[in-house]
């Protein structure tokens, strides 16, 4: 499957193809005004290689290797205790790494000189103190990057906390807390953000605001990497996902192509005449199994359902009809990201990292450790 | 929401790089002044110095002539200074301990080590301007306080005895004071550092500066009293004594130099950790 890159296969160099995308004139800007390490890495490319983490005995995240590129909104999607937290502290410096590397444009994030004007992150919402007001928490860090004290009132009216920004932040709602969070973010202009579920709290006007923000910043150049549990969020939210499971990669592809293909296709069909039906499709080379969906369409009008795996609904259709079979339904079904999701995933949560999931081959990080 | 549409100008005027270590300073001392405990702590040290020196000296000079005042009298005829500073900073000096240790820990106990920590990713130079910001703050306030009780002791006690700035070991010891005050800070800001927990981190500062130091002068002997003599708090006082006493192991600011010792190393043991540490 070529959308489950082994991470051997990582080439820096078809990544910069991407690259040409719109919101270039920004980003050609930014390039001048930041701190870009590389002579030909992107200065908003996020670099992770043969990253490591191992607390005491575990290891929470296991020689991982993806890249997140600029001008476009890149999906963090994994379990909870995957590891998805540990990695992005581990790209900021917050945590030190076991092994491997993790680079911004090629300079690695301890390395940069102010690192908040290449770099925005909100990494957990409570990472300020609560008898802080809001504009001394950006006022300070705004100061440690040498820009000007206006640059806080700038963000916290971007993120419409004006307001209460003379308010201590210990009284802030997780939502209210979630904006300052994204207003730090911002304070350096960073061509690269990062945000470690940024919709936690927010009321559903809120995670739409998340949203355009984010897009929009996808659209003018800028990196946008995002961590999310919800995973009908991220549907809607990123160009792109990387999957992680266990601190191993699961998958790195398009979103659209994640759903696609990470769940075969598969046919609900209901008929009078089951058992003919299953002869017949098995003998054309699918699969068939019993329905395991709700109790209610296993049953409905008593006419029992089965899955087929591998034949196109309009073959089974075509199968029932030569053989003069009454077809009660014939659905194809479309899985949701949700889905694809748990599928891919249910290996590295739920068994050993030997053990495939439904439908998936081996997982790019099973093929690495063997 | 409108606001989500904005474009986004970069921050223009932005700093040359050599503004860094302004940047910091700043920001630190942004940080310390815009929560109340630091407020709070100074007021209490100010209070408490003053107060209890303001009662002392009321005392001394209403019985002067009457009840026991011979041992006071001696005392203040040879060592003025650990008279006028011993009761109100005695004191007074835990506020200072109990702000060091939060100007610290209270990032880490909130969270906020993290904001700061990705601002300042490279760490020592965060601490490097806590630490000169912290002390900056000390020196005013502890000089300002210092002076104050000086001048209001020996003014309310001038009609009996005359203690100036002049005479031998008082200039000496009234600066060494405000040393002792800013290192005693610093000192539980490291303590702070190490163990990186507010409640635990006090409590061990306290210990080491009121618990400790009588037990150890409990024990008999003369490894006992070297001992005493030169743990970090009865070590880094005798530089507030006017002239060293026949019981002192050290003279002042050999006592001095073996408190400044202490902090440095707790300080190095705290910066290895904030280097090396997940924060």
């Amino acid at each position: 499957m070529p959308w489950l890159r082994s991470t051997d296969a990582l080439a820096p160099v078809h990544r910069s193809a991407d690259f040409a995308a719109p919101g270039l004139n920004l980003l050609a800007l930014l390039r001048v005004c930041g701190h870009s390490g590389g002579v030909n890495v992107p200065p908003g490319l996020i670099e992770v290689r043969e990253l490591t983490k191992r607390f005491n005995d575990k290891v929470a995240v296991n020689r991982l290797s993806f890249n997140v590129e600029p001008g476009r909104v890149t999906g963090f999607l994994g379990p909870n205790g995957a590891g998805k937290s540990t990695t992005m502290r581990l790209i900021c410096g917050l945590d030190r790494a076991s092994g491997g590397s993790a680079t911004i444009g090629g300079t690695a994030y301890q390395d940069l000189k102010r690192p908040l004007l290449t770099v925005g992150a909100l990494l957990e919402a409570r990472a300020l103190h609560p008898g802080r007001s809001a504009h001394n928490h950006l006022l300070y860090l705004a100061q440690t990057q040498g820009l000007p004290a206006r640059r806080a009132d700038e963000v916290v009216d971007l993120v419409g906390l004006h307001e209460v920004r003379n308010k201590r932040v210990g009284g802030f709602s997780l939502g209210m807390t979630q904006r300052l969070g994204i207003a730090a973010a911002m304070l350096g202009n960073p061509k690269v953000l990062l945000l470690d579920e940024p919709g936690n709290g927010l009321d559903p006007e809120g995670i739409r605001w998340v949203r355009t923000f984010v897009r929009q910043l996808a659209s003018e150049g800028r990196t946008v990497f995002i961590s999310s549990h919800l995973m009908s969020e991220m549907s809607v939210t990123a160009d792109h996902l990387i999957v992680i499971g266990r601190g191993q990669l699961i998958a790195d592809c398009a979103t659209g192509e994640f759903i696609q293909r990470s769940s075969e296709r598969s046919v609900l069909v209901r008929t009078t005449d089951p058992a003919r039906l299953r002869d017949l499709i098995t003998n054309e080379g699918g699969e068939v199994k019993d329905d395991d969906g709700p109790d209610d369409t296993a049953t409905a009008g008593d006419v029992p359902a089965f899955v087929v795996t591998g034949l196109p609904a309009p073959r089974i259709g075509e199968l029932a009809a030569s053989a003069q079979i009454v077809l009660h339904e014939l659905t194809p079904q479309l899985p949701s990201l949700e889905e694809a999701f748990m599928e891919l995933t249910a290996g590295s949560v739920e068994y050993g990292d030997s053990t495939h999931g439904p439908g998936v081959q081996a997982t790019p990080a099973e093929r690495s450790m063997s | 929401m409108s606001t989500a549409t904005q474009t986004y100008q970069p921050p223009a005027a932005q700093a040359p790089a050599h503004d860094t270590w302004a940047g910091l300073l700043r920001a630190e001392w942004t940080k310390i002044r815009s929560v109340r405990s630091t407020v709070w702590s100074l007021v209490a040290f100010v209070v408490v110095a003053i107060g209890f020196s303001l009662i002392l000296s009321l005392v001394l000079n209403n019985d002067w002539n009457t009840t026991g005042g011979a041992g006071a009298h001696t005392q203040l005829h040879n060592d003025p200074t650990s008279v006028i500073y011993g009761a109100g900073f005695g004191l007074g000096q835990l506020a200072l301990c109990v702000l060091g240790v939060i100007v610290i820990t209270s990032e880490y106990t909130t969270g906020a080590i993290r904001s700061s920590l990705l601002a300042v990713p490279r760490r020592l130079p965060m601490l490097a301007a806590k630490v000169i910001v912290f002390a900056v703050l000390e020196l005013i306030v502890g000089a300002i306080t210092v002076f104050v009780v000086f001048f209001m002791f020996t003014s309310i006690l001038h009609d009996h005895i005359v203690i100036t700035l002049g005479q031998p070991g008082v200039l000496r010891a009234t600066l060494g004071g405000i040393l002792y005050l800013i290192v005693l800070g610093l000192f539980a800001m490291a303590v702070g550092g190490l163990i990186r927990h507010t409640a635990g981190a006090i409590a061990t500062v306290i210990g080491l500066v009121i618990v400790v130091p009588p037990l150890v002068s409990l024990i008999p002997g003369t490894i006992a009293n070297h001992i005493h003599g030169y743990l970090p708090t009865v070590a880094g006082q005798l530089i507030g004594q006017t002239s060293q006493q026949p019981a002192d192991v050290l003279s002042p600011w050999q006592g001095f130099g073996v408190f400044c010792v202490w902090t440095v190393v707790l300080f190095a043991a705290s910066a290895v950790l904030l280097v090396r540490r997940d924060a």
